[in-house]
């Protein structure tokens, strides 16, 4: 059928020239700002492309950027499959954290292959116990999930506060922890600061998809998320689904916790997510909760945090403007929605 | 410990919580008609800095306020074009609209991090200016924290004694129903973002240019999240949310006074109270639908082509 493949194709470079545009508008938007500020927005851009994707340290700091973002991406895409709103992404990856901290600081001596597979398993005990709160509350009735999550994002916060300055604080700095022995660190590649959290986030989306896709626990769980009535009465364990299906996005988000104190820092400090866990919830719903489409945006995201990094060296922005680049490129990707949310709806 | 101190913690307290009493009401407003804002804390920092650079470069604190208040409502718009006119995720908008405050906040107050201001003048009550001055000085507030009460009843004649208010509620509970009625979903729900806007960015000015006096990055410090929770604690009631704010402020003041009479406990584990309260109450409302939730939070309206 000629005309079909025809529209296909129509459709297509349609939505590849949107998204050409409305990532153009995202950056023009940045540059008016970068200019009112008083710097060269060519120079700026020029600088953080170049630097991120065309030098093999910036490519590298992109990846290690991406890691966390995209398991916390995950840990969001997982609930929302049956139609839980995961937004305590940010809380998870805390808890998961301080599990992990608590394992590298009173097992020191283990060998790395046992004391690495023990933190990753407490960092998804953290996360997952830290998500069973909403989903048991969830799943008996009595209060939504989404509002539940959100709370517990600032009391996880605000528990690994105390947990670092009441006991694990090092002698010389009280907002974090000593630097961990090297058998609590995930081994690095390539000399540079990619770490092993790599491979266990794109094992978890290679999971995620085959999962979803292929076995009966996905069926099951997208017909929970497409109809929750129909998929009642087909007799899915309906309640069993929602608790264990939240708990599962808590781990996920525990071990990003764990990927971020034994990859990146090297210890446990009170800033330890730098909003991975928010950004986990953008990201996720910009790309739908597929699989493909949250590898994009967040090696997206990471280009524009990464960009910010040098930015700020360069030519002296503050550091916490690059979230207006990412803020434009989330109004534009947003305010585009509004056929896909009203197909959810 | 003494009467003095204990009203000293008291002050203290009053100063801590006044912020976020205006901000929660900006939020009910927002919530009666149905729009989940998770931006407020990004709505608080622009808001903050914005006043606090007023306020540096025409000395006047008063014109700080006001283009503190005037920015809230500027910047819910941006959120407003997102979730009304574009229909987008209100979640995802809110959090987006919070990305997007950390960055312009730090842009606006950059040039101003270590700067000093006039804040707010004090002004003492008539009639107690015969008490000793230790007395006096710890009742000495800002025209905000007097105006604070009397906003909270403005919201709830507002929303509760008014056919605007009315509208407002209705466009909350069935969109559908209240356009049926002649009313314009669209445009209360505008009018309540930029209203709601107006008392959150209230709120921010008294946090920078009256109770710490100095601007720092991210220095809400998850105030407006806080807000949201208080929201709901407070069930949507604009009176309710007085007791709301007085829950923070109380936390604070605990744990100022045990710090005083030495015991050590750690002000993170005190802070954590509003939102356990808040988790706590939900349970205990047991998952009734009855507990004023607006029913149409969070819901987008398509409209009726």
């Amino acid at each position: 059928m000629p005309r079909r493949a025809d529209t296909y194709r129509k459709i297509l470079s349609n939505v590849v020239v949107r998204h050409l545009l409305l990532i153009l508008l995202a950056l023009f938007l940045f540059g008016l700002i970068v200019t009112i500020y008083g710097k060269d927005p060519f120079q700026a851009l020029k600088d953080m492309f170049a630097f991120t994707l065309g030098s093999t340290y910036g490519f590298s700091e992109v990846i290690v950027t991406m890691i966390p973002i995209l398991i916390t991406a995950l840990a969001v895409a997982v609930p929302w499959r049956v139609g839980l709103i995961n937004i305590g992404g940010e809380g998870q990856l805390y808890i998961g954290a301080a599990f992990a901290t608590w394992g590298a600081l009173t097992f020191p001596n283990l060998p790395p292959w046992i004391l690495l597979p023990l933190m990753m398993l407490l960092g998804m005990l953290g996360g997952a116990l830290w998500a069973l709160i909403p989903g048991y509350l969830k799943a008996i009735g009595l209060v939504n999930e989404t509002i539940v999550t959100l709370l517990l994002n600032s009391v996880g916060i605000l528990v690994v506060g105390f947990l670092i300055f009441s006991f694990w604080h090092s002698v010389t700095d009280t907002n974090m922890t000593v630097i961990f022995v090297p058998a609590a660190l995930l081994p690095t590649f390539f000399g540079t600061r990619i770490h092993l959290g790599l491979v266990i986030g794109l094992v978890l989306l290679a999971l995620y998809w085959f999962v979803m896709k292929y076995t009966r626990w996905g069926l099951e769980m997208r017909a929970i998320g497409g109809n929750p009535q129909a998929a009642r009465r087909n007799g899915i364990p309906f309640k069993g689904y929602l608790i264990i299906v939240m708990c599962i996005g808590g781990a996920i988000a525990g071990l990003a916790g764990m990927a971020m104190v034994s990859g990146f820092h090297h210890r446990l400090l009170y800033n330890v997510s730098q909003n991975a866990g928010f950004v986990g919830f953008l990201i996720s719903w910009l790309a739908g909760a597929q699989p493909i489409g949250i590898l994009v945006m967040s090696f997206v995201v990471a280009i524009i945090f990464t960009g910010g990094t040098l930015l700020q060296l360069t030519i002296a922005l503050p550091y916490a403007v690059i979230n207006i680049l990412l803020a434009f490129t989330l109004f534009v990707v947003l305010s585009r929605q509004a056929f896909f949310e009203r197909k959810k709806a | 410990m003494s009467l003095l101190s204990i009203l000293g913690v008291l002050s203290g307290a009053i100063f801590a919580g006044t912020s976020l009493l205006y901000t929660t009401l900006g939020e009910v407003i927002h919530q009666r008609s149905g729009i989940v804002d998770l931006g407020l804390e990004g709505l608080l920092l622009v808001s903050a800095a914005t006043g606090f650079a007023v306020t540096s470069l025409s000395g006047n604190p008063y014109l700080g306020v006001l283009a503190a208040t005037l920015t809230g409502g500027l910047f819910n718009m941006v959120f407003g074009y997102l979730v009304i006119s574009r229909q987008a995720n209100q979640l995802a908008s809110g959090l987006a609209m919070m990305f997007f405050g950390f960055g312009l906040s730090a842009l606006i107050g950059n040039a101003y991090v270590g700067a000093r201001i006039n804040g707010l003048p004090r002004i003492l009550l008539p009639g107690l200016s015969d008490l000793p001055i230790l007395w006096t000085s710890l009742f000495k507030f800002d025209i905000l924290i007097y105006l604070a009460i009397p906003v909270a009843f403005l919201v709830w004649w507002l929303l509760f004694r008014t056919r605007w208010g009315l509208g407002l509620r209705a466009v909350g509970e069935n969109t559908d129903a209240a356009f049926a009625s002649g009313r314009n979903p669209r445009l209360i729900r505008y009018q309540a973002l930029f209203f709601g806007g107006l008392l959150a960015g209230l709120g921010a000015a008294h946090l920078s240019i009256a109770y710490t006096m100095a601007w720092g990055e991210y220095m809400t410090a998850g105030r407006g999240f806080i807000a949201v929770a208080l929201v709901i604690f407070s069930r949507w009631q604009p009176l309710q949310a007085i007791v709301g704010a007085l829950l923070f402020s109380g936390a604070i003041a605990f744990q100022l006074v045990l710090q005083s009479i030495g015991v050590r406990i750690s002000g993170f584990l005190l802070e954590t109270i509003p939102y356990v309260v808040t988790i706590l109450v939900l349970i205990a409302w047991g998952g009734n639908r009855k507990h004023s939730t607006p029913a149409s939070l969070g819901r987008i309206y398509y409209g009726r082509e």
